[in-house]
């Protein structure tokens, strides 16, 4: 069989050749505690420091803004627990209907312990409601946290003004923006109302099990991990040296070449596009165009099922992934693409792919004549579809509706 | 989701999948909407045997590979022994079905039965008012859909109900709903179970006592039994209760207390119910009388 075709980086990406040259020296090289008083430590520390100067460049911060951690996960958890901590007299936490579960299902919890938590709508498009979050948000507000691109669509939030109504009422701001690096040019100091953000190693073409925390200097601060001093006291364990490496000079890739990644992901993720659109009648964008991250596309096909199609798709060396949680064995469809009211027949078939700056034009190539195959393949065997085309328009939901429901 | 090499190979490889010009009957079940959907096309000869057998399938793998299966397995089949097969007999033949995935195999001899039906010209199971109310709107899955899954398979929670049918596997609105179902299977089980035991003691006592039937005493210990499990809980409910106050021979003398003393439907109560009841559980040669107020006897009446 041919080479893997992967279309799933927004779920994990490869190691990076320089992040993988970059950290070769410390599986076994080079041993030493960053937090010994040796030379050997010392060494090991001074790789830490350049890390940190690669990552805060990517985000555009201070060295000391960083906290380095496990992930994504970690730094959200954190994050949440401090900026409620801040503020301890308001009882309100304001999210939106399309969040990670590192954010929802840290947030949600807490309505048990006193607090009024607030989801705020997207439309069709995956466009945070930002009329209800402006009536929403106030003084009772502690804290907002919100997705800046999410991880199905890749739809970007117009975090510069969601900061702004943060700042307004007084309230904190948490960002998750794991799903940014190497996609979106991130800046802390022009985006200076953010308090906390949060990346994860792996999905930067780093190592698994590293991540950042960003918290802005000034802003109340207490360890969720307690022991020892390491990260200036701000979160104990011994550093995960490789992984920080390895993020490291991952960052600097993304410092180096942000721009041209950007455009080039751009293109092909649109040569993507166009090609299945072209080829196949009956499919569904999912997501706001005109706001998406570079490297993201999520498509629902009607008439077939999401894990048929993937399932083909892994038999012809392909490497892709459903918005819904079919993986997990649950029938739950996407709780994204159910808030953003796609219809059922196309949250059945949605497929995300998702790119990096290693995919090729003849990956993308390939992908379109496999996913065309597999959807008309599919759709032979479908007893919908042919006979019976359905509307296009997605405004058309109800007659949608109504229409199988008679049959 | 770790599918077994015969699942992956029917997805990947369908048997007989497409339309046959010339069925006999088609048998359909699911929808669009909810995610499943199969269409049966079957051409079947003047014996009742199945020559051909064809599929459409919308779907999970787990669903196509079901529909390939079934044609397979139904083929050259006389349409009675095929819908005689049952979705433990699908799940074999593919070497096992995940758990959460066996609603696929329900579904697919949901199309056989509908064929069967169509072709018997029978009415299915859903066309009757009750059991055609749809309970899980996200996945549009009837009543006696759910019923008849508890009952064949013996299910007992919420997640395997939804493994069997979909139903409550998305926005969960239906799970009080599917709740009762399951309260109701259940009491329905241990009625069952309790009658079954009861009559196991009467076949005991019976047999103990070759000669005569079983003695008065036993007798009365065994109608006091049914009388406090099967209708005192029934009469309790409204307010009532009954006494038993004798038992000689075949007559069993009782009175009726709390509201059944004014109820103008006590009568019937003894006519269809407690006589019934004993009848069945004790010994068919069972009157009752009711001696309840001024001590005036109402003999129920000869059974209809």
């Amino acid at each position: 069989m041919a080479d893997l075709l992967y279309f799933d980086n927004n779920a994990t990406t490869k190691l990076a050749p320089e992040a993988r040259a970059a950290l070769e020296p410390f599986l076994g090289e080079l041993v030493g505690n960053p937090s010994s008083a040796h030379n050997a430590g010392g060494r090991i520390l001074h790789a830490v420091e350049k890390a940190r100067e690669q990552v805060a460049l990517m985000l555009g911060c201070e060295t000391g803004e960083i906290i380095f951690n496990s992930g994504g996960t970690e730094g959200l958890n954190t994050a949440i627990e401090n900026a409620l901590d801040a503020l301890p007299t308001r009882k309100q936490i304001i999210i939106s209907k399309v969040e990670h579960s590192a954010v929802s299902n840290v947030v949600r919890p807490l309505a048990r312990k006193g607090y009024r938590i607030t989801e705020i709508n997207v439309d069709r498009f995956g466009r945070l409601d930002l009329a209800q979050l402006n009536h929403e948000v106030g003084h009772e507000t502690a804290l907002i946290a919100t997705l800046w691109a999410n991880n199905e669509t890749g739809v970007v939030a117009p975090v510069a003004e969601i900061g702004d109504m943060a700042k307004r009422a007084g309230a904190m701001f948490v960002v998750d923006a794991v799903q940014c690096p190497g996609k979106l040019k991130l800046d802390m100091k022009a985006q200076a109302a953010i308090d906390y953000l949060a990346v994860s190693g792996h999905k930067f073409h780093a190592l698994p099990g590293c991540g950042a925390l960003f918290v802005r200097k000034g802003t109340s601060y207490r360890p969720l991990i307690r022991g020892g001093n390491q990260e200036r006291g701000r979160r104990a364990g011994t550093e995960n040296v490789p992984g920080i490496v390895s993020m490291g000079a991952a960052a600097r890739c993304i410092n180096e070449h942000l721009d041209a990644d950007i455009k080039r992901q751009t293109e092909l993720r649109d040569m993507l596009q166009s090609g299945l659109l072209a080829k196949l009648d009956n499919v569904i964008v999912n997501g706001d165009e005109q706001s998406r991250l570079c490297n993201t596309l999520n498509v629902g096909f009607e008439f077939v099922e999401a894990e048929a199609v993937l399932l083909m798709l892994d038999a012809a060396g392909v490497a892709a992934s459903s918005g819904s949680a079919c993986e997990s064995g649950s029938l739950e469809t996407s709780h994204v693409l159910r808030a953003m009211g796609v219809p059922f027949t196309a949250i059945h078939g949605s497929v995300r792919f998702s790119l990096s700056r290693y995919t090729t034009a003849a990956e993308v190539g390939a992908l379109v004549d496999s996913t065309v195959k597999i959807v008309r393949r599919l759709r032979e065997i479908s007893p919908f579809g042919r006979e019976k085309p359905a509307p296009k328009k997605p405004g058309d939901l109800e007659a949608h509706k109504a229409y199988f429901a008679t049959t | 989701m770790q599918y077994s090499e015969k699942i992956r190979d029917h997805f990947l490889h369908p048997r007989n999948a497409g339309e046959l010009e010339d069925a006999t009957v088609i048998g359909e079940a699911g929808s669009l909407a909810t995610g499943d959907a199969f269409r049966l096309y079957l051409r079947i000869n003047s014996q009742d045997v199945i020559e051909e057998a064809r599929f459409q399938a919308f779907g999970s793998p787990t669903a196509i590979a079901t529909s390939s299966a079934l044609t397979e397995m139904i083929k050259g089949k006389h349409v009675d022994e095929a819908v005689r097969l049952s979705t433990r007999d699908i799940a074999a033949y593919l070497d096992g079905v995940p758990q959460e995935r066996m609603h696929a195999p329900v579904m697919g001899m949901e199309a056989l039965e509908d064929a069967y039906a169509k072709y018997r010209r029978l009415e299915t199971l859903d066309e009757d008012g009750q059991s055609a109310r749809i309970v899980c709107r996200c996945f549009n899955v009837s009543h006696g859909r759910i019923e008849r899954a508890i009952r064949d398979h013996h299910l007992s929670t919420i997640a395997e109900v939804t493994h069997h049918t979909k139903a409550g596997g998305d926005c969960n609105s239906c799970h009080a709903d599917i709740e009762n179902l399951l309260a109701r299977a259940r009491a329905e089980r241990a009625r069952a179970a309790e009658e079954e035991r009861i009559r196991t003691a009467r076949d005991n006592a019976r047999k103990a006592q070759p000669a005569g039937g079983i003695s008065d005493l036993q007798r009365a210990a065994l109608i006091q039994e049914v009388l406090d499990r099967e209708v005192r809980p029934g009469l309790a409910m409204d307010g009532g209760d009954m006494e038993l106050v004798s038992v000689e021979g075949a007559t069993v003398r009782v009175k009726l207390g709390g509201h059944c003393v004014s109820c103008s439907s006590s009568t019937a109560t003894m006519r269809y119910f407690v006589e019934d009841k004993l009848r069945e559980l004790v010994d068919p040669a069972i009157e009752v009388i009711d001696i309840t107020e001024h001590g005036q006897e109402l003999h129920a009446p000869p059974m209809r």
